[in-house]
Order: C-alpha cells, then structure tokens, then sequence
C-alpha cells in the first residue's frame, strides 16, 4: 500500500540494522529511551530487538496518556457518571482504566452510569446537541496531540451557546515529564539507571515543533532525535543515536522531517493557547506530582470546565503495592520484571494502566513480545 | 380466512408470535414460501429424520448482527453460512438446518421476507433443507430488529478424525484465503467509511470446499473458521487444545488493499478480525502439497496459502514473523473492538 509500505520495507530495515550493528561499539551498552507509546508499540510488533544487536537496550517511557493518568482523576469520573444527569464521554480505553475500589467506567457503566465511548470529541458535541437536558461532560485526557481537537469542541461549544457541555480537563505536556525523568534522582545522582539518548515524540513534535526539547539535549547532555511511529522510522532514529553517542554530540535531530519542524504547528499552537493556561502541578502516574505538567481551561471558558461546575475535590490515591508501574513509566523496570505480569495482571483484567492501553509498555510486551520471556505463564 | 400479509407496508406485531391464527399465516405465507423443505412443510412440532449412516455432528450458532444487510451478505445467508461451516469444521456433511427467530415488533415483513427469501436461498445453494423453526415477537425496544439462531446437524464419514487437539509440531498451517474482509464490511458500513464501500463480506458456505480438502487430504488434523477474534484467536485455540505452538508468516498472510486500509487508518490488527468464508487447516506435513492444489482448485481456496507450521513449545505462543524480519506474539484480542459483527 502506497505511503506505507515505503515504511516497512524488510530488505531496508535489515540494511539500516546491519549498519547499526557496525558501528555500534561492542564493548558499551546504548540504553535508548523512547518516550512515546507508539515507537513501544512498533518495537514490539514489529520485533525491531530481533533486528538490533543486544547492547542497544530499549527504556520504554511514559508517553501513554492512559497510562499517566492518576488514579484519582478516574475516581473522581466515575463519581461524575454516577450523577445522574450526567453523560461522561470518553476515548475507549479510558474506560477500562482500574480505580479505587476494583472499579473502572466500565464497570460504572455496568452498574447503570452513562458512560459512553466515543471517537471524536466532536462526538461529545453532538451528544450534548442531541440530550439538552442532560450534563454532557467529555473526559479529556492526552498529549499535545490531543489537545487541538479538545480546544476545537470548547470553541465551538461557546459559539453555540451549548449549556449543558462541559470538559473535564487532563491533558498533560511532554517536555515537563521527559525533563521530570532527567531530574529523578535514580538518573542524576545515583546513576542506578543508565540512560544515554531519548527517541522523541512523533506527532506530539508535529504540534510543538523540535526547539522545546533543545533545551534537555544540552542541560542533560543527552541526544534526542525525533522519530516517526514507523518502524523504520524508529531504526533510522536508533542509528542517528548512535552516531552521535559515539561522537560524543548531544544535539536535536529530526528523523521525521516529513512531520516536524523546529517551529512545529503554530496554528495549533495558538488554539490550545487560546482556550487553556499551565496548572502549578498535576500528579502523573508513574511521576508523581509534576510541575507546570498539564493543562486547565482559561477563565473564559470557566462555564465549559466540569471540575468548576460539578465542584470536583481531588484526592490522590496510590498504585495497588505489589504493582510496578511506577518504576516502569520511569524506566527504572522492564515490564517482565514486575511480579503481576502476565500473572494477576494481563490486558483482560489489568491491575496497573500500563497493562490497559496498546501503548502502554506492559500491554505491548504482553501481546508482542511475551514470547521473549517464556519464563512467564502463558 | 383473513387478507393476506401486507408484505409492502406491514410490520412485525405481537400477535405474530402469539401462537394464534396471526403467527400460523406468518410462517405459511412468509417463512413457508422461501424456505421450503418437506419437513417444514408437514407443519410439526419437530423434523423427523432417516437415520444416517455414521457419526453426527452438531453445532448452534446465534446470529446479532447490525445492520442487519450489509455487503456480501445479510442476517438471513450470515446464520446458515456460519451454522453450516462450524458443523463442516468438523469434517461433516451437513443434511439439514433449524432455524429460530426471535423479531422485535415493529420490524418490515418486507425485511424479514427478505432475510427469509436470503436464507432459503443460501440453504439450497448449500444443498442443505431448513427441517423445523421457531418464532417469537419481542416488544419494540427489546430486540435490535431480529435475532436469528439456527442449529445444523451433519454426518461424518468413517476414517475422518479432525480435532483442535490434534495438531503436531511440524504440521503445515494452510488458510483459505484473505483476511478480514467480514469483519471490515461490517465496520465500513456501520461507520460510514466511504472509502471502503466496495469491501464486502465474505460469508460463504464452506463444507463443498472441505469435502473436496478431505479427499485429497485423508490425514487433516484439524479445521477451524476464524471467526470472531479473527485468525489470531483461532490460531490461540488450537495451540492450547494440542499443546503445540505455532509459527506464522506475516507475507503469506493476504489482505485486500482496501481491508488494509482500513486496519491501517483505525489501527486494527486484521489477525484479530473476523471472516464468515475462510478457514484454517492443519495437516501433516507430507500431505500439506496436495491439500493446497485442492484448495486452490475449489472457488472458495483459489487464494489459498501455507501461512506456517507448528512448533515444539511447551508454553504454546503463537508467533509471527514480520515482513520486517523480526518475530512477536500473535495474541488473543484482549477487549471486543467491533461490537456485534455476526
């Protein structure tokens, strides 16, 4: 198929693996970071550690917007779609995200809350066009890739006078968490944890542009090249990384010129400036309390934002005890070094987020890659 | 003597599974006409049958499709092919079909006489009679239109042995044809995808191309309809029930351009997807040549591949390798993605 085959070709990727296993230096581990679930997602598909030589080690971090999303915040929407009036939208695997109490919107949902899925917030808006007298709230959550489209519904809902839509707001921003990983304490002082480049977002880049993460290349002295979600893409990237380690350069590239520019989508950029403003502090899963790392709605659009309408009071919760996501998402553990995986935790009744969403680096390793480690249950 | 149904205007109402006058002149002047069969006909509470020679096969199936037409097929042809190849996945011939309605009032007698007309015709393009059935009416609201469910009873021939837990390392994996294609039409439709609107269903009546597999192939092990979970659950099946493992070959794997496509633009996986006219073969290796000339050969194989083999592996994953050279688990769909496809 035209525009993606291009991508996947077999024969490039072991020319492009070959090179890689060239010049990589045998006596020295790469331990690569990709931050983005979607290159998780394409390594474990497509098998890429197969291709690679075993000292290039993949970290894979915590760009999965379900996987970061606290457990309280999924609390405090599920006490939302138990109101009532209330319809809470939401993108599918939000849905079976488990909170407190061995509960999920999916099981709320069960129960009698109206909780439906949905592909578009757009889908919100016309749910709330078609049920005026019902509290339409969309359950907003994602990266800078997400963000537009949730900024174009609020637009549009104030220009329609639409009363009864409301957002409740969790979108979260990527350099805030890549720098939050460079400052963990484990990376900086202790160096229990290598770490010696960073695969950089794709789409999210295509939005905010390469320049925002110039400033961690040289603070950290770590490379960062930003890559597509191809697998190809991905091997690209992998070599230019190696490159530059072995030369001892830590500089921004782009991979994904395709996509990305140093400015990135400044359209975008004005819209989501327009309808949001930064909020001091969101907890992450994973990370914990992250400064200036998410999004709220901008005073004029406090009629649309459900966290003022419905008065919702956060309460952070922790991560179920023997459950690892935590150091996963910091890429302090692989996912089959967690006790729950593929044990009490699997994609069908998962314990910790990493193991409910594709990208999330427990769920790709478990439908992907659990061939590689027989040593867990089938 | 009542007027006749009002095929053109009229719609399901209660009185038509009441068991009343109502219900009989349903069945005599709607369901009779397109689904004639001697038995069905004499008007009894069940189907008497001559006894066959050898052992029988039975297999139910209950069909919840929305919508209920869709390219390639409707609910009607969908219950008799999808009863019909589970009873040949075990080998057998299939000698005769019920079928059991449930309606929602409210539902057009010119949809249900054409779901009717569709699964008469299927069933004797099969060669397979409609024996006895069933009707009831559920109160508007209650049902999604109709519901069909239908049960078939075949015969198997002595000597022929299939079975899930008989497959062996080094047995050839062979499947019928491309992937997905139901499972896509089925979306496409229900979501409006333009682009997609010459995908059609695949739904098809299997068991003429299993009992021209069966002679050329005395030795298959095994015979499964990737249905839904698509070929990945099915593939996960036979690994557990014969304890082996299984190694695929992502470029033998065929797809449409279009059911690509749209697996590609929603990030489905085809080997989750499900198909109503394609099935997976195992057989020993020695007889796996022949097999696929036989395959290819009937209508319904001639886009038949060997797709891969059993493998020794005591945790049973089945794997695949890439047309990118590496390999990954192959697993069961963790969550339903399409809802209500057959």
């Amino acid at each position: 198929m035209k525009f993606v085959d291009e991508f996947r070709d077999g024969a490039l990727a072991r020319g492009l693996a070959a090179t890689v296993a060239a010049e990589a230096d045998p006596a020295r581990d790469y331990t690569l970071m990709e931050f983005c679930g979607g290159h998780t997602h394409a390594i474990t598909r497509y098998g890429l550690e197969d291709l690679l030589p075993r000292n290039i080690r993949f970290i894979h971090g915590p760009g999965c917007p379900v996987c970061v999303l606290p457990v309280g915040r999924i609390d405090n929407a599920i006490e939302l779609a138990r109101r009532p009036e209330v319809i809470l939208c939401s993108y599918g695997d939000v849905l079976r995200v488990p909170a407190s109490h061995r509960t999920s919107l999916q099981r709320a949902r069960a129960e009698g809350a109206d909780v439906r899925m949905i592909w578009s917030s757009l889908d919100a808006l016309r749910i709330a066009r078609e049920n005026p007298s019902r509290e339409v709230v969309f359950l907003a959550i994602g990266f800078e890739t997400t963000t537009p489209p949730t900024a174009v519904a609020l637009q549009q809902a104030r220009a329609e006078g639409l009363a009864n839509f409301t957002v409740f707001c969790n979108h979260v921003l990527t350099p805030a968490a890549i720098q939050n990983i460079l400052e963990s304490p484990q990376l900086r002082e202790l160096g229990s944890v290598p770490l010696d480049g960073f695969i950089g977002p794709s789409h999210v880049s295509a939005i905010i542009g390469s320049r925002p993460y110039e400033y961690f290349a040289e603070e950290y002295q770590k490379p960062v090249v930003i890559a597509g979600f191809e697998p190809l893409d991905v091997l690209q990237a992998v070599l230019m990384l190696v490159r530059q380690i072995n030369a001892g350069r830590f500089a921004v590239e782009n991979q994904y010129t395709r996509a990305v520019t140093r400015e990135g989508n400044l359209k975008a950029q004005r819209l989501v400036a327009e309808v949001f403003e930064l909020r001091e502090s969101f907890e992450w899963r994973g990370l914990g309390e992250v400064p200036y790392s998410a999004l709220r709605l901008r005073p004029d659009y406090a009629a649309f934002d459900a966290e003022r309408r419905f008065n919702i009071a956060y309460h952070a919760v922790p991560d179920a005890r023997s459950c690892d996501c935590g150091a996963i998402l910091r890429g302090l553990k692989h996912p089959v070094e967690c006790k729950l995986f593929a044990t009490a935790c699997t994609p069908e009744s998962p314990i910790g987020s990493c193991m409910v969403s594709s990208e999330g680096a427990c769920s790709a390793y478990y439908s992907y890659g659990r061939h590689r480690a027989p040593e867990s249950p089938a | 003597m009542s007027h006749p149904l009002d095929l053109k205007q009229g719609r399901v109402e209660m009185a038509h599974g009441g068991g009343g006058r109502a219900m009989a002149q349903l069945i005599r002047e709607l369901f009779l006409p397109f689904m004639e069969s001697p038995a069905l006909r004499a008007g009894n509470d069940g189907a008497l049958l001559a006894r066959p020679e050898g052992r029988l096969v039975v297999a139910t199936d209950s069909h919840v499709i929305t919508p209920l037409f869709f390219p390639g097929g409707d609910i009607g042809s969908l219950a008799v092919h999808g009863t019909l190849n589970d009873v040949a996945m075990m080998g057998a011939r299939p000698i005769a079909l019920s079928a059991g309605f449930i309606l929602e009032e409210g539902l057009p007698l010119a949809d249900l006489a054409r779901i009717a007309q569709s699964m008469g015709e299927a069933a004797r393009a099969a060669g397979v009679p409609i024996v006895t059935g069933d009707t009831k009416v559920v109160e508007r609201g209650k049902g999604d239109g109709l519901y069909i469910n239908t049960t078939g009873i075949g015969v198997v021939a002595d000597g022929v042995e299939l079975g899930g837990e008989r497959a062996r390392p080094g047995d050839h994996l062979l499947l019928s044809g491309t992937l997905g294609d139901h499972g896509i039409a089925i979306l496409a439709q229900r979501e409006n995808l333009a682009f997609a609107s010459d995908i059609r269903s695949d739904s098809a009546a299997l068991h003429g191309l299993v009992a021209t597999m069966l002679d050329a192939a005395p030795g298959l092990r095994c015979l499964r309809d990737p249905t839904r979970g698509g070929l990945a659950a099915a593939l996960n099946e036979i690994a557990g029930q014969s304890g082996v493992g299984a190694l695929i070959r992502e470029a033998a794997i065929r797809l449409r351009p279009p059911v690509r496509a749209v697996c590609e633009l929603l990030g489905l996986d085809p080997l989750n997807i499900a198909n109503e006219g394609k099935l997976l073969a195992i057989s020993p290796p020695g007889e796996s040549a022949r097999l696929l000339a036989a395959m290819r050969a009937h209508p319904l194989g001639h886009d038949a591949a060997l797709i891969g083999e059993c493998i020794a592996d005591p945790h049973h994953f089945v794997q695949m390798e890439t047309r990118f050279g590496g390999r990954r688990t192959v697993d069961w769909l963790a969550s339903e993605p399409l809802p209500r496809i057959c």
